[in-house]
């Protein structure tokens, strides 16, 4: 066992834990955010994905003592003071998500793929989300929701 | 009438945004995994690694004793109380089904099958215990090709001696529906035109997002099941009939479930497994399935054969088809395994007047993964028939494909329609939806585009694919159902309980899993009641609420659930109309009820809906002999099958020189009926879109000479990313569906059924000229380089590709290793 201490939607959490244990097993069987999911076993749905430090990760590809000291938001601690994120509001709004399972993940990757490139074009939305699997939409409207939050929608 | 009110227009026909998001947006979600009980254990299973072995012993002594593991099942442990998991639909009286024991005991069938279970104070121990678990298996002989297996060289299950399950049948002549297929195929040899071809519908998988999840609390009088599940009613009722357990002693819930596409309408051995465990031990019993098992074990799809033999006059009538399939039900016949295929039997016809039809199937057993519904069930692979079948009679007489659909489908002014099958047809309108689609698509200028490329010698060929289909869907009508011998009804309940404050809650029968359903019933029950959309709650999903229910698969819950809906709202509208009377002082005659009011007619006078319900809630002043209450049940009984249709076009460009394809365009125009939600509409077909074109160009479920499948896992299966796909272009005409009072469609499949040909239609247009008729699904670029260059050696008298330079290609073509003597 071993002792972490990470923040985790902007609160300090302290927890002793397995050297193997995923930072997605840490924080849905430890810290009960299971809004974030486990969609597959080899790091190809997405479904998981936080921000390690402002950054997208799959967090099935993190070890719990690997975000020690660090800061990991996840989609639980997106909305602040009841305001939704303009992402969450885009998938609302463009119909972005039918089962809704892979949107936290998709989410997640969204956000960062504009922190990153706040315009990007059809063709690098498509590619930006290409880690994250989804399969009611067929992506249409995930990347209408993307352009969406972008400002570049009509 | 005085039309109140503060409420805005009809909300049918309102892209509403959904009242499930909000919760699905923020992560506030219920799924299955995320329930944790008090002493809650962990199950992990042994699977097997062989497709066809014998059990010799199951060591499981080291396991046992590992730190928290409190028990490992065999299934000699619980072979007198394990039963058999339940085949639902024997498509013939004589149908052989292996029995499917929920743990293996002395043979396994498949790889993946369980032949062990450990249950642990921790999911991570319980799957390291699992890897001590020590099994003897000796390996028998296994079929695995399907082809060869419907010859029983080698037999899946030695002691049925065949793997012949059923055989069934349909002949146009034989049921008064039309005429002799062989006479119409004689005649066509004659002074007509044959075409011979032969498909492969390759297996796919489902996979859906969320892995399959089970909880069973124990603790309470009611045993309680959360399941991932498509059907926790017909979950219940199967859990008490093979286990012997009450009814009434099970509760099934179905919380938030992420996607289904009837891979969740399977009642599974890891659901039984997990309740026998729970009782067992008395404590609460979760198993989750990884990725990897979830592509294994759940159950599979399509997976057929067809040979088709198309009969027409020469200039390009069609006199008849006939279908002969074989399909593969893999190890065991799934809960609606076997029925997969007779879906599709009433719909190779399509939207065509045939005069003669034949259609036969032979179901198989084979040792490879369990197959069953996947989005579609048997529409897809018939659409996928007969929309191929028709390009290759255009292209026989050298006519658009357009053209020599329009020459053999049903007018406008046709319907209703009875068809060579004996289904009638309400509504459509064929000509409209395809003027709509050419329209959007630019048909003719990418006609005349693909004209230029192909006389230019464009290394980059353009091709252009059709697909004009349209499916059966809304199962069903029970006494339709019953006549196949299907184990089950196919009515739909809805109760409509009418608040004190005028909230109102509607719980249904219907079990959605993305659908949509709290946002579309609201907006149905908003209109039929006149009140508002938020005032509306919507419960289901959970056997102790929604008591009855047929669940949600094959486009139903609109068509049916939608039309209990509307049947208890009506009913309550009866029931508060007395009590309107009375307080109004008026005739219950004279009581008009308009927009969520009952006025007084010739007078201003009226009570909202809310007041009758406060009042009646109240009881102090209600007529004599009436209840206390305006809630109403009803259980509603689809008198047909709804038949939604549409035009879908698509384009793609092939790379010649590669085999390279981009999908340049995608259009389609659905004619679901009337439209309850806009939004919702188009979500389900641009995924049913994605689902279609990835079963042309990218999905297989492989499973290799051993039968181990080498696709299990996301890095081998491959669902499409949004990298792959594109934007669509769709639009809707409107021809009611006159056999409902909503006048609507199922639509959850549309998109899957009619894109697949349309895509393989377009490949195999941009390359025909090469030579090529057909080209095998997927169709990945090594195909299609493959089909370009067959003719090559002949043609040029050239060398083939040899040696270091043809690394690259797979001779025995591995995307498929199963695929018997093909062409």
């Amino acid at each position: 066992m071993t002792k972490i201490e990470v923040t985790v939607d902007g609160e300090k959490v302290s927890d002793d834990v397995e050297p193997r244990m995923l930072l997605v097993q840490y924080l849905r069987e430890k810290l009960g955010k299971t809004g974030t999911v486990i969609g597959c076993d080899t790091s190809n749905c997405g479904a998981c994905t936080v921000h390690l430090d402002g950054r997208s990760v799959k967090s099935c590809n993190v070890l719990a003592v690997q975000a020690d000291g660090h800061e990991v938001t996840t989609i639980e601690g997106l909305a602040k003071n009841g305001e939704l994120h303009p992402m969450q509001a885009a998938f609302r709004e463009c119909h972005a998500l039918q089962c809704g399972f892979c949107t936290p993940g998709m989410i997640m990757q969204s956000v960062d793929l504009l922190n990153e490139n706040p315009n990007p074009t059809e063709g690098e939305i498509r590619a930006g989300i290409e880690g994250n699997l989804c399969r009611c939409t067929g992506y249409h409207n995930i990347v209408k929701a993307v352009q969406h939050a972008a400002g570049g929608a009509s | 009438m005085t039309a109140t009110q503060d409420r805005p227009a009809l909300e049918i026909g309102k892209d509403r945004r959904r009242k499930e998001d909000q919760r699905l947006i923020t992560g506030r979600t219920r799924w299955t995994d995320n329930f944790q009980l008090p002493g809650m254990l962990h199950l992990a299973m042994v699977r097997s690694p062989y497709a066809h072995a014998k059990i010799l012993n199951v060591s499981t002594d080291e396991a046992k004793a590992s730190l928290n593991v409190v028990t490992v099942l065999t299934g000699a442990d619980v072979a007198d109380e394990q039963g058999g998991l339940p085949n639902a639909w024997a498509i013939t009286t004589d149908q052989i089904t292996p029995n499917h024991p929920s743990i293996a005991v002395d043979r396994v069938a498949f790889a993946g099958e369980i032949v062990a279970v450990v249950v642990a104070r921790s999911a991570a121990a319980a799957r390291d215990a699992a890897e001590l678990v020590d099994v003897d298996y000796e390996e028998l002989p296994a079929a695995i090709d399907l082809k060869e297996a419907a010859e029983d060289k080698v037999l899946a299950h030695p002691d049925l001696g065949t793997n012949k399950s059923a055989f069934w049948q349909f002949d146009s002549a034989g049921a008064g529906t039309g005429g002799s297929i062989d006479e119409a195929i004689d005649k066509a040899r004659t002074d007509g035109i044959v075409i011979e071809r032969e498909y492969r519908q390759q297996r796919l998988i489902p996979a859906f997002m969320e892995p399959r999840s089970v909880v069973v609390d124990p603790t309470s009088e009611q045993i309680t099941m959360w399941s991932a599940t498509q059907n926790p009613h017909i979950l219940r009722f199967l859990l008490a009939a093979v286990l012997g357990v009450s009814e009434s002693k099970i509760r099934v819930i179905a919380p938030d479930v992420g996607g289904g596409f009837g891979g969740k309408l399977q009642v599974t051995p890891e659901e039984f497994i997990t309740f026998m465990a729970a009782r067992r031990l008395g404590k609460p019993c979760k198993y989750t399935e990884t990725r990897s098992e979830s592509l294994m074990a759940a159950h599979h799809g399509r997976d057929q054969w067809q040979k088709l033999t198309l009969a027409a006059t020469k200039d390009g009538r069609v006199t008849g088809l006939k279908v002969d399939l074989i399909a593969d039900l893999g190890a065991y016949v799934a809960l609606v395994g076997g029925g997969v295929p007779v879906l599709g039997a009433f719909m190779f016809n399509s939207i065509y007047k045939f005069e003669a039809y034949q259609f036969n199937c032979q179901t198989v057993l084979t040792n490879k993964t369990w197959t069953d519904a996947y989005r579609g069930a048997g529409r897809p692979e018939a659409t996928f028939g007969i929309e191929r079948i028709m390009d290759e009679l255009a292209a026989e007489l050298g006519v658009d494909p357009l053209e020599i659909r329009e020459k053999n489908w049903i007018r406008n002014d046709e319907f209703p329609f009875t068809t060579v099958c004996g289904m009638e047809y309400d509504s459509g309108n064929y000509e409209a939806a395809t003027a709509k689609a050419k329209e959007i698509f630019g048909y003719d200028a990418l006609r005349a585009e693909q004209k230029q490329r192909r006389e230019s010698g464009d290394p980059v060929q353009l091709g252009i694919g059709v697909s004009t289909f349209t499916e059966m869907c809304g199962l069903a009508p029970s006494r339709v159902l019953g006549s196949l011998n299907y184990g089950a009804g196919g009515w739909e309940s809805a109760s409509i309980r009418m608040l004190p404050t005028g909230k109102v809650e509607v719980v249904t029968g219907s079990s959605a899993h993305g659908q949509g359903h709290e946002t579309a019933w609201s907006q149905i029950v908003a209109d039929r009641l006149g009140v508002a959309f938020e005032d509306v709650e919507v419960l289901h999903g959970d056997t102790q609420i929604a008591a009855k229910g047929m669940d949600t698969y094959g486009s139903r819950s609109l068509v049916v659930g939608g039309e209990a809906l509307v049947l208890a709202a009506d009913k309550v509208i009866e029931k508060a109309k007395p009590i309107a009377a009375h307080l109004l002082e008026c005739s219950v005659d004279d009581i008009e009820f308009s927009a969520g009011r009952f006025g007084v007619k010739g007078t201003d006078q009226g009570l909202a809906i809310g007041e009758i319900a406060l009042a009646t809630f109240a009881a102090h002043n209600l007529p004599d002999g009436i209840e206390p209450t305006l809630d109403s049940d009803a259980t509603y009984d689809p008198i047909a099958f709804s038949f939604p249709h549409g035009t879908h076009l698509c384009a793609v460009e092939i790379d010649t020189e590669t085999g390279g394809l981009t999908m340049r365009k995608y259009a389609c125009v659905d004619d679901i009926g009337n439209i309850i939600n806009p939004l919702i509409v188009a979500g389900q077909v641009h995924g049913g879109l994605v689902q279609g074109i990835a079963q042309a160009l990218w999905e297989e479920a492989v499973h290799d000479e051993a039968g181990t499948l080498v696709s299990a896992s996301f890095v081998d299966y491959l669902v499409p990313t949004a990298a792959d796909t594109i934007s669509f272009d769709i639009d809707h005409t409107t021809s009611p569906s006159t056999t409902n009072t909503l006048g609507t469609k199922g639509v959850g499949e549309a998109g899957t059924i009619a894109s697949t040909p349309a895509v393989v239609n377009a490949v195999v247009d941009a390359i025909r000229h090469f030579g090529v008729n057909d080209v095998r699904m997927p169709c990945t670029p090594q195909r299609i380089y493959k089909a370009i260059h067959s003719h090559d050696v002949a043609e040029s008298g050239g060398d083939p590709t040899a040696g270091a330079a043809a690394a690259q290609f797979d001779p025995q073509d591995t995307a498929d290793r199963t695929e018997g003597d093909v062409q």
